[in-house]
């Protein structure tokens, strides 16, 4: 038997095949991007795209168009956080978009003003009941209440009827939308109190989705629920095998990505002052885009919450990109569908590169 | 010592609760496992002793895997009765069963590829800095002290423990999952078929594991196809056919071709008549 310095009996490892982090292509790609925008600025536009061009404006960088850059992605952004998760573990979630919606609703109409101008607002859902000018903690606890009791509800139809997540998620992405249209019977809500309004007004959407990310970030790498999470998505049975309680793990992340679903209703309604039933829709998709686009794998187990992050800065500087190009949105969309699917390609293209070493 | 544990397993008196003796580290009654209208696993009486290397042999599907599954509690058991260390036992899950001592090598490996080497060794049992519940903080430099000592105790050399297992090659995950039921104070270790994908000089350092587990006094059951192996590394060599125990052999009193004989069904040894 051979002793060589890197193992007995010939077993070797090659320190060099190590790949870079998944984040660190993604930082790569923001970077390519944001350079893209710049020089077709500079050719189409003649201006720049990130840095300040204006003399009367202090600062090196277009300070209006990086606030409404991480702005814009801050609220699917903080969905984008659970789904992470729950992808991590092998699952996806469909319903946060419909989730969003029906929580907005739900929340919005326990925070309604009782006067508009003086005059009563008869128009509030809970006006009758007198349910108006309630202290902020209350819609808030019970918009994060619908958020969790959504989550609840598809984590337990995933770990325990063992139907796929697709499936499970699927249903409720339906019938929490029937909720939210059926709540003020189409109706919006609007007209929040001071409070509430808050909650959603100018940078505090990114401040919260800061905040979360960084607080995410920390459970995922640092505590137990993050390791049970990758080990989950990275290999079921071995998990089972270790002693994990799979299936009340699986109930907790989902219920976590329902529990980012409400918050993210709150922050949604609080900034736009009002809920309509037909808010969220296709958020879903964004924000499993923002992971994806982040590095997150698919199939489970590999990504991290800073790729998430990374993912919908990318998407944040794409919208704005073309909106500063002038160009339609409908161009953007075209070409959000083919980044994701580029993602996903390239993530599969790294995964087969990997696998092939051996 | 294999007669009078003839006897003992296939007495028609149960023991009560606390009867086995004292050098018996385990020891199985009436073992028995249906998935549905499959018996898998039938009547199984089996004794391991501390410091014994017991094989488990069979064809495929003969119930050796089954019968770990149960010891571990990777499965619940259909019936029959467990003792082990001297008390009677009924874990209800695998964590129970590792705490309790048994540690397992499945022919899985069960490793989480994307996780590194001491996340694997202490998944599902991670140490803990202050407890949370499911947040509690990891204490990594522990758990990565422990993994250090575990691979020492094994001599496996893994040169980055940080590297995830889907950038090792099949021996070095074989060796982490031996690793694995090193860094802990196994009590019994039970490894499935360690060797079956891996190459010559891997299979050897595999067996140098096993050769120092026995230097060191640790028992162990080992399911294994490989007669050779069996004959160097094991003490007995206990014979599974469709579901049932038919031999219970001393590697003294055997040899390669009455080990097949018993495993194709050609021998049956006359205790265990009922699986002929």
């Amino acid at each position: 038997m051979s002793h060589t310095p890197d193992g007995v009996g010939g077993l070797s490892f090659d320190g060099s095949g190590r790949s870079l982090p998944a984040e660190a292509g993604v930082a790569i790609a923001l970077v390519l991007i944001v350079l893209a925008f710049e020089l077709l600025g500079r050719l189409l536009m003649h201006d720049s795209f990130l840095l300040n061009t204006r003399d009367n404006v202090p600062g090196l960088f277009n300070q209006a168009r990086l606030q409404i850059i991480i702005l814009q992605v801050s609220i699917i952004g903080i969905i984008a956080l659970g789904v992470t998760q729950v992808i991590l573990t092998g699952g996806i979630d469909l319903s946060s978009g419909s989730v969003v919606g029906m929580t907005a609703m739900i929340a919005m109409s326990f925070a309604q003003v009782g006067e508009i101008n003086g005059l009563p607002n008869t128009r509030a859902v809970f006006h009758d009941r007198g349910w108006v000018d309630l202290p902020v903690i209350i819609p808030v606890v019970i918009g994060l209440l619908c958020g969790i009791a959504c989550g609840l509800i598809n984590g337990l139809l995933i770990a325990y009827t063992r139907i796929p997540p697709f499936i499970a998620t699927l249903g409720l992405m339906v019938s929490a939308r029937g909720v939210a249209k059926w709540w003020t019977q189409g109706q919006p809500v609007s007209f929040p109190t001071p409070g509430y309004a808050a909650i959603g007004a100018g940078m505090m959407p990114v401040i919260i989705f800061t905040c979360l990310a960084i607080l995410f970030h920390l459970i995922m790498k640092y505590t137990v629920y993050g390791k049970h999470t990758y080990a989950i998505g990275s290999n079921e049975a071995a998990a089972r095998m270790s002693g994990i309680d799979v299936a009340g793990h699986k109930v907790l992340v989902y219920t976590i990505a329902g529990l980012l679903g409400g918050i993210a209703a709150i922050v949604l309604s609080a900034k736009n002052l009002t809920a309509q039933a037909g808010m969220g829709v296709m958020y879903e998709l964004d924000a499993i885009a923002m992971a994806v686009i982040g590095g997150i794998s698919l199939s489970g187990g590999r990504g991290t919450i800073l790729g998430t992050v990374l993912g919908a800065l990318i998407f944040g500087v794409i919208i704005s990109g073309f909106t500063f190009l002038r160009l339609d949105a409908y161009y953007q969309e075209m070409v959000k569908g083919a980044i994701i699917v580029g993602a996903v390609v390239l993530d599969q293209w790294r995964q087969r590169r990997s696998a092939s070493r051996f | 010592m294999a007669s009078d544990l003839q006897t003992d397993i296939s007495g028609g008196d149960a023991p009560r609760p606390g009867d086995a003796p004292g050098d018996v580290i385990l020891r199985t009654e009436g073992l028995t496992k249906h998935y549905g209208g499959v018996h898998a696993l039938v009547d199984c009486n089996f004794e391991i002793r501390r410091g014994e290397h017991v094989a488990i042999m069979g064809d495929n599907g003969a119930g050796k895997s089954t019968f770990v599954r149960q010891i571990t509690a990777v499965e619940q058991r259909t019936s029959g009765r467990i003792w082990f260390n001297g008390d009677y036992v009924e874990f209800d899950g695998p964590l129970a069963a590792r705490e309790a001592g048994i540690e397992t090598v499945f022919q899985t490996l069960a490793l989480a590829d994307h996780l590194d080497v001491p996340d694997n060794l202490f998944l599902g049992r991670e140490i803990r800095k202050f407890n949370l519940g499911p947040f509690s903080i990891l204490d990594y430099k522990a758990m990565h002290a422990a993994t250090r000592r575990g691979l020492e105790k094994t001599g496996v050399k893994i040169p980055n423990i940080r590297n995830t297992i889907q950038n090792m090659s099949g021996g070095q995950r074989q060796c982490v999952a031996i690793a694995r039921t090193a860094t802990f104070h196994s009590k019994l270790t039970i490894m499935d078929e360690p060797t079956a994908a891996l190459g010559v000089q891997e299979t050897a350092q595999v067996e140098n594991i096993i050769r120092a587990l026995k230097q060191q006094g640790e028992p162990l059951i080992l399911i294994s196809h490989n007669m050779r192996q069996v004959m160097d590394l094991c003490d007995r060599i206990v014979v599974w056919r469709r579901g049932r125990i038919c031999a219970n052999l001393r590697k003294e009193d055997t040899d390669g071709e009455d080990v097949v004989a018993y495993i194709t069904g050609a021998k049956t040894q006359p205790e265990y008549a009922s699986a002929a």
